[in-house]
């Protein structure tokens, strides 16, 4: 099912969390609603599952082309998976789990029997088979994460919108999930919304990356257009490492991969190359002040002749010995040309 | 060593008591001082009660407890408890979730509000019901009979047998009153115990956050599935927790419920009342028995506290 917002603007008090954003999610995909705390992210996620309402003014939320605006959030069909989990503490994890259906009016409710089958179908599928009869208290983040999935998915939703779901799990924890999400994803299909603020996540597995700013979107494409191809200097920055130089800059050519705005130009540290000096060469001048080489990739640190701004270059390891660079070196930076234009893969 | 011991000579003997440890004069000055404490006030005195009660003997003690003023005493106490906490439960139960759980004007008004019984001395909201309720108030018994037409009631207790299972109200109907009678009594005591449930819910509702009630809405429950089924299990040990202080107040209020009640022996007397009349009567044996059942109440209502407060703080590390 796909998702519509048009023109969504929602204030509380003097405060502006949405400025009028619309969003266009096609059934089937994920999507990375990605952005800082305070960029109004989740406000639009909570405010499309129905759990807030948009200020009057604003245009609607629309399923498959059907205005929702005016449906309360448990007849809307949506999966909601919160950040903290907020399992039921009082419940087992099979209750927990059958708590959608066993809450339906009694023509709508499905016999026990198909419901313990359900339950039983949901703990195969987020892998917790033995664990029905725990509470949530006896298990790990990543496991309650797993259930709250779990409940989501046993009222059989047509959307399912996922609130910083593994904002609170500890890293490996989080990079296993989240790849069983894009895993999961793949098999049912289903359309689905998370929010982050990391941007490693939503560049990883989502189809679509929506990045948000001050109540507003700042861009929206897939996950290696947006790295590549930044509309803005907040993308920029937001997406990885980037180096902010003062023009005029002679390391600037035309074709270059650099963003320029404001008579800034905005080049990330893997798009410098750098070349020991030499007279008859394009370029700025820069001295070394810092080889930092641990890891695969080799940070430089260099400083600019004209203004002293300090240039972070990224570089292999290998390359890096070919150069034999030292401290102190003289050194002539470029950005480096536009990489071969990506083919547009689907979203 | 050698240099560090040049250093702090005098750490040397010390060395040997960990630094989180006080000396042992401190510490067993310190727990001396809290014992005496507690033997002062708290086991001397209940002793006493118990010697004084028992000391002409178990059958003058047992008479005072049986004398019909004192069962009266003990049925008024116990009406007033059961009046009081109900209410007191639905009340408190709706005022903190409306607190917790949601934002509306006066909110914080209301807090102050339900706090008010605990800052009013409860002789001066007692004195409040005789001013409205009294003979010379807003609301006299006459006002009271014409307000609650008595022709209703007296009709009502004219029907056979409905007037007999009315008994006691169809009578009180035809004549109300409200101060110097049990109205007054029971309205007094809500009075003085509103906040107990009301003040043991907030705090742990705002502490659980609404999270848990989206996911109920989003999985499609209603507003009263969603309390019945998330919110109220959420709170049931801090609820009882609330009821059972709640109880304890309702019991033992003596302020309040003197003034309104009249002290009308067998009739308005509650136990705490009934326990100061025989004292100032100069009947010790009894005044004594009576209060070692009071005691009995307390000390029955704080073996059930720590069961529930036991059972609380299994429940919040679990949730941790």
């Amino acid at each position: 099912m796909s998702i519509t917002a048009k023109n969504i603007k929602k204030t509380f008090g003097r405060y502006t969390a949405l400025d009028g954003v619309s969003l266009e999610v096609p059934t089937g995909k994920l999507v990375a609603l990605l952005g800082p705390s305070g960029s109004g992210k989740t406000t639009l996620l909570r405010i499309i599952a129905g759990l807030e309402f948009a200020d009057t003014g604003s245009g609607g939320i629309f399923f498959d082309g059907e205005d929702v605006t005016q449906v309360p959030a448990g007849q809307r069909g949506v999966g909601f998976v919160f950040q903290h989990y907020a399992l039921f503490r009082h419940l087992t994890v099979a209750e927990n789990i059958a708590f959608g259906l066993k809450i339906r009016r009694r023509s709508e409710r499905p016999t026990k029997k198909a419901i313990a089958e359900k339950v039983a179908e949901l703990l195969h599928l987020i892998q917790l088979e033995d664990l029905g009869g725990r509470y949530p208290v006896q298990l790990s983040g990543g496991q309650r994460q797993r259930v709250a999935l779990a409940r989501a998915l046993a009222i059989e939703p047509k959307v399912l919108l996922l609130d910083e779901p593994f904002g609170a799990l500890d890293a490996k924890v989080r990079k296993d999930l989240r790849r069983w999400l894009r895993r999961f994803q793949d098999e049912i299909g289903l359309t689905t919304i998370f929010v982050t603020h990391d941007q490693e996540e939503a560049l990883e597995i989502a189809d679509e990356v929506v990045v948000m700013n001050n109540a507003r979107i700042e861009q929206v494409g897939a996950p290696q257009e947006v790295y590549d191809r930044p509309t803005s200097s907040f993308v920029h920055r937001f997406l990885g490492n980037v180096n902010q130089i003062t023009l005029p800059w002679g390391g600037l050519i035309d074709g270059s991969t650099a963003h320029v705005e404001d008579g800034v130009a905005f080049v990330r540290p893997h798009d410098i190359e750098l070349v020991h000096f030499s007279e008859d060469r394009d370029g700025e001048a820069a001295v070394v002040y810092d080889i930092h080489a641990a890891g695969p990739v080799a940070r430089v640190s260099a400083r600019r002749e004209g203004n002293n701004e300090s240039v972070e270059i990224e570089l292999p390891r290998s390359q890096l010995a070919l150069l034999r660079l030292v401290e102190g070196d003289c050194v002539l930076l470029r950005a480096r040309p536009k990489h071969p234009p990506v083919s547009e893969y689907a979203i | 060593m050698s240099a560090l011991s040049a250093f702090f000579p005098s750490a040397a003997p010390e060395a040997q008591r960990p630094a989180t440890r006080d000396t042992p004069w401190l510490r067993w000055s310190l727990t001396g001082v809290a014992l005496l404490f507690v033997a002062g006030f708290l086991v001397i005195p209940l002793t006493a009660v118990f010697a004084e009660a028992l000391r002409k003997g178990a059958e003058v003690y047992w008479a005072a407890l049986v004398d019909p003023d004192a069962l009266a005493a003990l049925r008024l106490t116990l009406t007033a408890a059961v009046i009081a906490v109900p209410l007191n439960v639905v009340f408190g139960v709706a005022a903190a979730w409306a607190i917790a759980k949601f934002d509306f004007p006066g909110k914080s008004f209301l807090t102050t509000l339900i706090d008010l019984p605990f800052a009013v001395s409860p002789v001066i909201a007692g004195l409040a019901f005789v001013l409205v309720f009294g003979l010379q108030g807003w609301l006299p018994p006459e006002a009271q009979a014409e307000l609650l037409a008595p022709a209703v009631a007296r009709e009502l207790a004219a029907i056979p047998g409905l007037g007999w299972a009315l008994g006691g109200l169809a009578e009180w109907l035809a004549n109300p009153r409200i101060v110097f009678a049990v109205p007054g009594i029971a309205l007094a005591t809500i009075f003085v115990t509103v906040p107990f449930v009301a003040r043991e819910l907030i705090p742990l509702m705002q502490a659980q956050g609404n999270d848990e009630e989206y996911a109920a809405l989003t999985l499609g429950a209603n507003g009263w599935q969603t309390f019945w089924r998330v919110t109220l299990p959420n709170v049931k040990w801090g609820l009882f927790y609330g009821v059972v202080l709640c109880n304890a107040r309702a019991m033992g209020e003596f302020g309040a419920v003197s003034v309104v009640s009249g002290h009308v022996r067998g009739e308005t007397n509650t136990l705490p009342l009934h326990v100061e009349i025989l004292y100032n009567e100069y009947q010790f044996a009894g005044a004594f028995a009576v209060a070692s059942l009071l005691a009995l109440l307390a000390i029955a209502t704080l073996i059930l506290k720590s069961l529930i407060e036991w059972r609380l703080t299994l429940n919040r590390e679990q949730n941790l």
